[in-house]
């Protein structure tokens, strides 16, 4: 079509055209875009329901234009459990944070997980408790200073960094499990692409799709946002690798997945 | 003649809840109460339900959530240490205005406690055992026809006013067989379920189940709803059981397994020729206070029965105009044995011939 333009860059359609609450330089706001392009990537728009965790990205329903239920702190793998063995026409995502998703939810996520449910989860590492002020959360590097970790992550009593998208990926339930960062024009074009794998093994294979994003928060890291961003290149990417950790490309309890 | 089974309270309440189109089950073991999971383990299936054994009280309530936010007829069960993990989602359910069945076979407490037959979880199940004051649906069984028959009453009322249901039974009723005559569930109408997360299909505008109310004078608005719904279950949704008020004197009230063993000690009483009556309250919550605020002139003394150190009493006491005394006969949770009906009847005597 010579002559006229070509839109190679549009606002999502799953997403509201409306300004976030989130902190300058806080990265709920593209890891939302990059949920809302799988969304609209496999025209799921319309049959998706949302899971909101406790968080910063409680508001969800604010931000996308899909049905959504709210979950109590770190319960979102079990609620997303029931609607999609209520709905498993539907598809169904989860959105949580590090204190929601490592701390008090472990054994929801682990569970869901490993019963292999046909959900996808959306996990955003900011290594802190953004909304409730920037405590220690379960995946603050050691020496990381916290309001509630002082002097710094001390390993030997506040025990290590959990390193979820692995241990995710050891279970025998889960199709897909990967960790992405938001940190650099190629990483967050990357992310995308896993986002989309993680709905992928919902939407192709009825399986269980993790994705982990290492995200910034300026507020509560007491930085800039370009430092903030620089931090999560220099200090949390080589804690928290990169990479696919499982691709299993079929529904577990298909023995033929495996390998 | 209609087929009479022969079969266990808990399987009776599993079964209700089956007629009455509850297609989804999740929950986690607990003594008195797996039968109800073992049940619909195995029927769920055959039915095109779902059954989830969950990793714990906590994941099964919230399951009990999600699938009740999606518009399905779904519950859970436990005992009491798993209803006090339940309470977390009950909060949020009730915040949420969902529907859903819990029930409760209450065994001894607190903490660890023991197995045998309780009514000490009154407080939680009809004060709000979660945060926030909100209240629950709360019937009293005290046979096993009535486990199948309030399944499917605690469904319906829980639909109607979008307030999570608990059935609060306990160890003996739970666990002792005798006659069920299973019948379908009752025709009744009920609001269509608009407000149900299904994905938004062709609808123009999304569809949100939250209990988080952050905008001015929201929430204060949300609450002076839930409370109007309250008020309104309390004028039209009040169940109790009366036994010969006419003319009564005294009136022993129970509910449950001690609502039966008071039943054989009024007959006793009678016999000996005491003018003695009993109010059992089914609702819990809505709590039957007209009852007792209108009690015959002929009652001098309203006598209470619980297997607690005393919980109703408080509300009966609320409620009993303060002309009539109110007394109290209970067992703390543990006691091990249920009181023989000698035992009431010989508390029935001491009172009725005690002047108020
Ligand atoms: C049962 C319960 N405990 C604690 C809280 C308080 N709380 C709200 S948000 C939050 C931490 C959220 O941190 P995270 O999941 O990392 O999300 P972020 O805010 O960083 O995006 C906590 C502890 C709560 N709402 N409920
Ligand atoms: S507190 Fe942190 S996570 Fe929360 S909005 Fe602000 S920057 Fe983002």
């Amino acid at each position: 079509m010579t002559g006229s333009l070509v839109s190679v860059f549009n606002h999502p359609n799953s997403l509201k055209d409306v300004v976030t609450h989130f902190c300058p330089g806080c990265q709920h706001g593209t890891i939302h875009r990059l949920v809302g392009d799988a969304l609209d990537h496999f025209q799921v728009q319309d049959q998706t329901i949302g899971v909101a965790s406790v968080g910063c990205s409680v508001f969800l329903y604010e931000y996308f234009d899909i049905d959504v239920v709210e979950a109590p702190h770190g319960r979102a793998p079990a609620v997303a459990t029931g609607v999609k063995r209520a709905r498993p026409d539907r598809i169904v995502f989860t959105y949580q944070g590090d204190g929601d998703l490592a701390a008090i939810g472990t054994s929801e996520i682990i569970h869901a997980a490993n019963r292999g449910e046909a959900i996808t989860v959306v996990f955003v590492n900011n290594t802190t408790y953004g909304m409730t002020g920037g405590q220690m959360a379960p995946t603050t590097l050691a020496g990381q200073r916290t309001s509630t970790s002082p002097r710094g992550r001390d390993v030997s009593s506040d025990g290590y960094p959990i390193r979820m998208a692995e241990l995710i990926a050891q279970l025998e339930g889960v199709s897909f499990s990967a960790r992405v960062a938001v940190n650099s024009p190629k990483n967050v074009i990357s992310a995308g692409r896993v986002v989309r794998q993680a709905f992928e093994a919902q939407v192709k294979e009825g399986g269980f799709g993790f994705v982990e994003v290492l995200s910034a928060c300026p507020t509560n890291w007491g930085m800039g946002a370009l430092e903030a961003n620089d931090r999560i290149g220099e200090e949390m990417i080589p804690y928290f690798p990169l990479g696919i950790f499982k691709e299993a490309g079929r529904r577990q309890g298909d023995a033929s997945a495996q390998g | 003649m209609k087929k009479r089974l022969f079969v266990k309270g808990n399987e009776a309440v599993a079964m209700g809840a089956l007629e009455a189109g509850c297609r989804y089950y999740f929950g986690y073991p607990i003594t008195p109460q797996s039968d109800i999971p073992e049940f619909m383990s195995r029927e769920l299936p055959e039915v095109g339900g779902q059954f989830i054994q969950a990793e714990s009280e906590i994941a099964s309530i919230n399951m009990l959530l999600g699938a009740s936010a999606c518009g399905a007829r779904a519950m859970t069960s436990s005992s009491s240490p798993g209803i006090s993990l339940k309470q977390e989602g009950l909060s949020y359910m009730a915040g949420s205005e969902l529907p859903g069945l819990v029930v409760n076979i209450a065994r001894s407490g607190p903490g660890l406690g023991g197995i045998d037959a309780s009514q000490a979880d009154y407080f939680q199940a009809v004060k709000s055992g979660g945060h926030g004051g909100y209240r629950l649906i709360v019937l009293a069984p005290h046979s096993v026809q009535e486990m199948y028959d309030y399944a499917m009453l605690a469904f319906d009322l829980s639909d109607r006013y979008r307030i999570p249901a608990m059935i609060l039974g306990d160890s003996v009723i739970g666990q002792m067989k005798e006659a069920l005559i299973p019948h379908p569930r009752p025709q009744v109408d009920l609001p269509a379920k608009d407000w149900a997360v299904t994905g938004k299909g062709g609808r123009d505008h999304q569809k949100i189940v939250k209990s988080l109310y952050l905008g001015d004078g929201e929430l204060e608005k949300h609450n002076w709803r839930l409370y109007e719904k309250y008020q309104q279950m309390q004028r039209d949704e009040v169940r109790f059981e009366a036994v010969a008020l006419e003319d009564a004197e005294l009136v022993v009230t129970a509910f449950g397994v001690t609502a039966r063993i008071a039943k054989t000690a009024l007959r006793m009483a009678r016999e000996a020729g005491m003018k003695v009556g009993m109010i059992r309250p089914i609702t819990l919550f809505p709590f039957p206070c007209q009852a007792f605020a209108d009690l015959p002139e002929t009652v001098r003394k309203v006598l209470c029965f619980e297997l607690s150190t005393g919980q109703m009493v408080e509300d009966v006491r609320l409620h009993t105009p303060c002309d009539r005394a109110v007394e109290f006969y209970g067992r703390p949770p543990g006691a091990g044995s249920l009181p023989p009906p000698e035992e009431l009847f010989e508390q029935i005597s001491r009172h009725y011939g005690r002047k108020a």
